[in-house]
């Protein structure tokens, strides 16, 4: 009866592998960043090619890096989400134009609207290595440590938004709040 | 006849889809070579950098060819490129928690075959009684044979 099983057994085994397999999307490699700090950079922004800007440049209590490009499709299909977020104050968001050409990126910014509080512009994609990006567009979540929370590889929509990203900023502001209440009560 | 200049020239331009050529400085060639074929290009996921024709991998050829002119050891490249790709990067995944089932597992089903074989070996010896035989079965034997060729018997017949 039970050598009857074994089979069985390996069969279910078998299936529940390929049967996770088959929801899982290939091209989305979990980044090792998640948990990291924002990687150093140095470079001028898009707007203005004196001015540089670092990683210490990129400030609030949490903030999204989004990858992008002119030569993304897929990039111009997130760009109204990205938008409206920005407009509803949601999230300040940092551009990395990532592999772009100067004048390409701020004609796409004058037609499409700007979402961005600055640029890195990151036109030989060293920065974008170090981000390890691989597929614009990406966008990362940062908290107010500097550290990555999430990445977002592909497009991002109000849908994603609400899945992937609220839960997400929920807990840094958890987070935040706790570390304030602790600080204030320590005796002195 | 434009049919078949079409696949031509489509095959032509496949032919020419391959990965830019970059040139190395000959001592360091070799590495340069080997830890290319190391590495998985993320945006072509079934090609290794140094077969992919993609942008990333190019970045990637040219950072590889800089680091090992700056003399980086292969494994302070190999841990750049986890550190920022993962190790879904390395065609060789290091050894840890996460990556243990994909290690072991091959050895899991090699131990998993054998075992059944050898159950399954073992069961059929039992099944056939094996062993040397004794004497009465020798002489059973030899008066088999001796009928057989003695031509009472006709062959295929049993005793």
């Amino acid at each position: 009866m039970i050598r009857a099983l074994i089979p069985a057994v390996i069969f279910f085994i078998l299936a529940g592998f390929l049967y996770v397999g088959l929801y899982k999307d290939p091209s989305l490699v979990p980044s090792p960043l998640i948990g990291k700090p924002v990687p150093a950079f140095a470079a001028s922004t898009l707007h203005d090619a004196d001015r540089i800007i670092t990683e210490k440049s990129l400030r609030g209590d949490y903030y999204l890096v989004n990858v992008w490009a002119t030569w993304c499709a897929a990039c111009k299909q997130e760009h109204a989400a990205l938008v409206y977020l920005a407009e509803q104050r949601q999230v300040p968001i940092y551009g990395l134009n990532y592999k772009d050409t100067r004048a390409g990126a701020l004609a796409w910014l004058r037609q499409y609207g700007n979402p961005y509080v600055s640029n890195i512009f990151d036109d030989s994609g060293r920065i974008g290595m170090d981000f390890g990006v691989y597929g614009a567009p990406e966008t990362f979540l940062v908290d107010h440590q500097g550290i990555i929370r999430h990445k977002l590889i592909g497009v991002m929509t109000p849908q994603v938004w609400t899945a992937q990203f609220e839960p997400k900023i929920k807990r840094i502001t958890q987070n935040i709040i706790a570390r304030n209440i602790a600080t204030q009560s320590i005796p002195k | 006849m434009n049919r078949c200049l079409k696949t031509i020239l489509l095959l032509w331009w496949c032919c020419s889809a391959q990965a830019q050529v970059i040139s190395v400085a000959p001592q360091y060639q070799q590495r340069y070579e080997n830890i290319l074929e190391e590495l998985r290009c993320l945006v072509c996921q079934n090609q290794t950098v140094a077969e992919s024709s993609s942008d990333l991998a190019n970045d990637l050829r040219l950072e590889v060819k800089a680091m090992l002119e700056a003399g980086s050891s292969d494994q302070q490249i190999m841990d750049f490129m986890s550190d920022r790709y993962g190790d879904f990067v390395l065609y060789r995944p290091p050894l840890k928690a996460r990556t243990l089932l994909l290690w072991l597992s091959p050895f899991g089903l090699l131990a998993g075959g054998l075992l059944m074989a050898f159950l399954i070996v073992r069961k059929r010896a039992r099944a056939t009684p094996g062993g040397p035989l004794d004497r009465r079965d020798k002489e059973r034997l030899q008066h088999l044979l001796n009928d057989r060729h003695g031509g009472k018997h006709q062959p295929g017949e049993s005793s």
